[in-house]
């Protein structure tokens, strides 16, 4: 059964070797380990994002003011770091994680207390914060030059031969996993998105724990900010539009079910690898990266395709291994 | 997605029509729209004018006439990410028929056609292999703005027929534009299929209990494709007026369309959990989003920064009948 609940990231896995392989056809260089290194480097901050919007699909939730918080919490870190570029860089990104909660808690906030529809509260939170991204700004950019370099070189600082983004990216993943996997509340959420009734007379506070996955895709929103803004070096009121979906493509490629409940921090990780593969492949084997938005779509679809079968299934022996813990 | 629906109150009898006119959306929306006109018409001189008021149905005619769709689409208790990639897709493929030399009629066709076969291809993915709508047009609003961009890449298709600029650019009559009578006639059609027809009692039951639906013998499945094709084909007549008002097609072309359209379904006081709404509620929420662009754009605010007030108005209307009943109850919080 242990082995069952592993066959859709085990397919996954497969299908990204395929798809390495299929590029190593055209461009040999593309499957060298320093080049993969690279593309785990890049897909770092969809990696991230994808486990934050992973926890909240988890419970029949859905945030899509993920990328806006994203923006408005770089364009805060950037213009503090413009003002006072004394502000060390541990300092800096602490701050962008309560921003990110702030954001994430209204949110949360009007999820939990006022029952409105997650998915109403982050369409018109999406359009609030990226507004006030350009009202704190005045529509003003803020460039590489004005930015410290500290700033812009922590991430790329290399630590035991790998960029300190994805040292943090592993981490992130990391601490998913042993919350997801090891934790009360990591089963409450599971729990949530498999029966939200039966949450409720099992002792599990729905609302409350609503409330603290929007938390946490809040804090990821405001870390992948800092990271965002200082790995293109600009920010402006543009960074990241139109990127929730990019998100949410990531979880629904990597096997999160967007009816709660089916999930793994493996699926969310690997989905967003997927898109980050195919995005740094392109160019490298002369397809036009015009046709990148056209390939992840059909992924999307496809995975939702295979997904769909045997969903129910795994559903219940999600359930099953619930029982037996 | 499907947040647990609460308990429904079913009542002894139902209200007087006159006291659940005045307590009814509806007339939430209608005093909104009034207080925006009012502080509009203080705000800037030159909103009180004819040409004014004109240009301000623009604001919302093309992004409306999907939303009348997309509204029976969510009281069925589905949703079309998809629109604007529709419009982008149909207007990509008319660009194309004007470089071979097709005439008006010719496009309009290809536009309508486009855009119905985009919705009866996320139709049949939803309803024949039984998929979340959500994440299926995530897919295919990739999909579809993804062939444009493919055709199209940073190019941009131009020389559109003169008589073509009509379907943007025209008016009926003094400064009633074909844009905004065409919206108001196809609210009222979708008025009579959603209020005034067995199918539109079919939509709303859809929404409230599908499983019970499909044991009365309702063709849930058939009825769902049924709205996708509306969806789809609303989409692409939106995208003919937008093509023919801006009178060239670039794959970025009705960006974020999409949320506007359900932003008005949902300020409509249509429920995001299906099963329940109102045509007048978005007819009413579109103007009222048109209002608020406008006016917003005569005091010379920022595109970005009316975001926000709309933004907001969705979030606050939604919340403010909530808080009303808590603190009647007396149990806020």
């Amino acid at each position: 059964m242990k082995n069952f609940l592993k066959y859709r990231e085990l397919w996954l896995l497969a299908g990204i070797m395929l798809l390495i392989g299929l590029i190593s056809i055209r461009f040999p260089g593309f499957a060298d380990p320093a080049n993969l290194r690279q593309v785990f480097n890049d897909t770092s901050i969809l990696m991230i994002l994808a486990l934050g919007q992973m926890v909240v699909i988890l419970t029949r939730s859905i945030d899509l003011s993920m990328a806006s918080n994203l923006c408005f919490t770089g364009m805060v870190v950037a213009m503090l770091n413009a003002a006072h570029p004394a502000i060390p860089i541990p300092m800096l990104i602490v701050i962008a994680l309560a921003v990110g909660l702030v954001l994430g808690a209204i949110n949360g906030f009007l999820v939990w207390r006022l029952n409105i529809p997650s998915i109403v509260v982050t369409l018109g939170t999406l359009t609030i914060y990226r507004g006030a991204t350009f009202v704190i700004s005045g529509g003003a950019w803020v460039n590489a030059d004005q930015m410290s370099p500290d700033f812009i070189g922590f991430q790329r600082a290399a630590f035991l031969g790998i960029p300190v983004l994805s040292w943090i990216a592993l981490l992130v993943i990391a601490l998913f996993f042993v919350v997801m996997t090891r934790t009360a509340i990591g089963r409450s959420i599971y729990a949530i998105g498999v029966n939200p009734t039966a949450s409720v007379y099992a002792g599990i506070n729905v609302g409350r724990t609503k409330f603290i996955v929007f938390c946490i895709s809040g804090m990821i929103g405001g870390l992948a900010g800092y990271l965002w803004i200082s790995r293109y070096v600009i920010a402006s009121v543009e960074v990241a539009n139109g990127y929730e979906l990019n998100i949410i493509a990531a979880c629904v490629i990597g096997g999160i079910s967007i009816a709660g409940g089916i999930g793994s921090v493996g699926g969310a990780v690997l989905g967003a690898l997927f898109l980050g593969i195919i995005s740094n492949a392109l160019p490298v084997i002369n397809i036009s990266p015009f046709w990148q938005m056209a390939i992840s779509g059909s992924a999307i679809i496809l995975a939702v395709v295979l997904n769909a079968r045997g969903e129910r299934r795994q559903g219940r022996i999600i359930l099953r291994k619930a029982e037996a813990a | 997605m499907t947040d647990t629906p609460a308990p429904r109150h079913i009542p002894d009898r139902l209200d007087k029509p006159l006291s659940s006119a005045i307590f009814s959306w509806e007339a939430l929306l209608v005093v909104i729209a009034v207080l925006i006109f009012a502080v509009n018409s203080f705000a800037s001189p030159y909103f009180l004018d004819p040409w004014s008021l004109s240009d301000l149905t623009f604001n919302f005619t093309e992004k409306g006439l999907i939303a009348l769709a997309m509204a029976l689409l969510i009281i069925s208790g589905e949703i079309d990410l998809s629109v604007a990639a529709i419009v982008a897709l149909a207007s990509t493929m008319m660009g194309m028929a004007v470089q071979a030399g097709a005439g008006t009629p010719v496009l309009v066709a290809i536009g309508v056609v486009v855009g119905l076969a985009c919705g009866a291809f996320n139709g049949l993915l939803v309803t024949r292999l039984g998929l979340p709508s959500i994440v299926v047009t995530i897919g295919t609003m990739s999909l579809f703005r993804g062939i444009a961009f493919i055709i199209l890449g940073d190019q941009a298709y131009k020389g559109y027929p003169e008589s073509f600029a009509f379907f943007g650019q025209g008016y009926v009559w003094w400064v009633v534009s074909f844009e905004l009578t065409l919206f108001l006639v196809a609210a009222v059609i979708y008025w009579f299929i959603l209020h005034r027809t067995s199918f539109g009692r079919r939509v709303f039951a859809i929404g409230n209990n599908p499983v019970a639906c499909q044991f009365s013998g309702v063709r849930v499945g058939r009825t769902k494709f049924i709205l996708f094709c509306l969806t789809g084909l609303m989409s692409g007549i939106a995208s003919v007026l937008i093509t023919s008002r801006l009178g060239s097609t670039r794959p970025s072309i009705a960006q974020g369309y999409e949320l506007e359209a359900i932003t008005m379904v949902v300020l409509g006081g249509v429920s995001i959990l299906g099963g329940a709404g109102s045509i007048l509620g978005v007819v009413l929420a579109a103007f009222i989003m048109g209002l608020v662009t406008f006016g917003l754009g005569l005091l010379n605010v920022p595109g970005i920064v009316m975001s926000i007030f709309i933004g907001l108005l969705l979030i606050i209307v939604i919340a403010l009948p909530i808080v009303w009943r808590r603190l009647r109850e007396g149990r806020f919080a």
